[in-house]
């Protein structure tokens, strides 16, 4: 096993492994937050869950911060692995010509999607681990009602904050358009069922985005204010 | 046509190098592109300069020798073609052509357009080979079964001529291409099998002592490739090597 820990391929499958696991747990949220635009009771009823479940909070949510640490990380060291194995630059270097915008700059999009994870945990990580942790209230209420829909809505109101969340899901997109198939390569799968998987990777990579799009302005356009 | 050639000019592995501008006139489309530069390095000789140094042996694609980076891709723009296949009919009156060598840290300059690839030929002699019995009792290759689909595939991929086009494509420098090819065309027949554990382990941990990059998969190599390669090899190489790792 040693071998594995520690090469080139070894740190492809482990972007890989990291990239599945965010890539299915944005589908789950994605789910969640698409009843809010449906049903606000359905919407508070499974943020309370996720939310105070202990299973979630205990085991999933740290998984969860620990992957998206280890694929920033990675992504960085890559980068910088990278750029060192080749120390002189071409005076002319025609990328657009063989491969795709979206595959050459894979380090910029996830730095737009790492700002708005900031922006993100700012706005709604934060104050949960305040309002659970350090103040001590599990109970998901707020004036007698789940506060949950509510606080998702106050977020939406300011114009700014739905362009940034706008952008930033269009970031998303370009970084899946090459990261959900290139995830798949780096596995070595790569054979009869790769041209379907491709085109399934390709609507996942605009449909997920775009829904989270339709979510946010969906709430900025229908708050009850 | 008259061209304007800008060419990348370095004395030696320790020389900084530069960009140097020469017009070059009277060249013909079914010219070949290591033909003009024959004719620029004759004028330059005529004028008492320095001829251009530049890779190049049998000239018909098969040998691998010629590189360049023309114009921002390698063996310029035509597609499964070296550069010594590349015809001037490919540009136009008055173009700006700029010609470099491979760029790659494992791939150092030694003068010139001509780059030090021997970082291939160690990760070659670290496991690209199988061992045959030649004591005379070798068995005859046609009496081992093997699938067309198996023997196709390990033809395409030992069709790599070992050029580095993949590595100077690829905007990470990535060998894993050619060390996939390499890899691929043993591990799809039974002769292969053999050493299929020790190989892709040796020769993936070598191609990284060499200094190349992490492939993250753009797909540049295979567009570039001379000999059209498939990134299947790299998915084939990537199970290989997992599977080699756990057996250990």
């Amino acid at each position: 096993m040693s071998g594995i820990l520690n090469s080139s391929i070894a740190r492809k499958f482990a972007m890989a492994l990291s990239a599945f696991f965010l890539m299915f747990f944005l589908l789950q949220h994605f789910a969640i937050n698409v009843t809010s635009i449906f049903s606000a009771d359905v919407f508070n009823e499974l943020s309370h869950f996720m939310g105070t479940n202990p299973l979630v909070q205990y085991a999933l949510q740290p998984v969860l911060i620990f992957g998206v640490i280890f694929h920033f990380v990675m992504g960085f060291i890559l980068e910088i692995k990278n750029k060192n194995a080749r120390t002189v630059k071409y005076a002319k270097n025609n990328g657009a010509a063989n491969s795709s915008w979206m595959s050459r700059n894979m380090i910029w999009s996830g730095l737009v999607i790492l700002a708005f994870i900031g922006l993100h945990f700012y706005d709604f990580w934060f104050p949960e681990i305040n309002t659970k942790f350090i103040q001590g209230d599990w109970s998901g209420m707020h004036d007698g009602n789940f506060r949950y829909f509510h606080e998702l809505q106050e977020k939406f109101v300011n114009p700014v904050r739905v362009g940034l969340y706008v952008l930033s899901f269009i970031f998303l997109a370009l970084h899946l358009l090459h990261g959900f198939n290139s995830a798949f390569q780096s596995v070595g799968a790569n054979n009869k069922y790769t041209k379907g998987l491709k085109t399934f990777g390709k609507l996942y990579a605009i449909l997920i985005p775009l829904g989270f799009i339709v979510i946010a302005l969906f709430h900025h356009f229908n708050h009850n204010h | 046509m008259n061209l304007t050639l800008k060419i990348w000019r370095q004395k030696n592995a320790k020389d900084k190098g530069q960009m140097v501008t020469y017009p070059i006139t009277g060249i013909e489309g079914d010219m070949s592109f290591l033909e003009m530069l024959d004719i620029l390095n004759n004028q330059l000789i005529t004028n008492g300069d320095d001829p251009v140094a530049f890779d190049h042996d049998c000239r018909e694609g098969i040998c691998g020798m010629c590189s360049l980076y023309i114009n921002g891709e390698a063996h310029g723009p035509d597609r499964l073609v070296t550069t010594c296949q590349l015809h001037m009919r490919k540009f136009k009156d008055g173009d700006t052509i700029y010609i470099e060598p491979f760029r790659a840290k494992a791939f150092p300059v030694i003068k010139d357009l001509v780059v030090d690839r021997s970082s291939f030929d160690r990760i070659q002699h670290s496991g690209g080979f199988i061992s045959v019995n030649t004591s005379g009792n070798t068995q005859d290759a046609n009496s081992i079964p093997i699938s067309k689909t198996a023997a196709d595939e390990a033809m395409d991929a030992a069709t790599c001529i070992g050029c580095g086009a993949c590595v100077a494509s690829c905007k990470n420098s990535s060998a894993m291409l050619f060390v996939s090819a390499k890899v691929s065309q043993y591990a799809l027949l039974p002769q292969g099998q053999v050493e299929a554990t020790d190989r892709v382990l040796n020769m993936v941990k070598q191609m990284d002592e060499e200094g190349f990059g992490n492939c993250t998969n753009t797909g540049a190599c295979e567009v570039e490739c001379p000999k059209g390669i498939s990134l299947e090899n790299i998915a084939r190489m990537n199970r290989e090597y997992l599977s080699a790792s756990l057996k250990g």
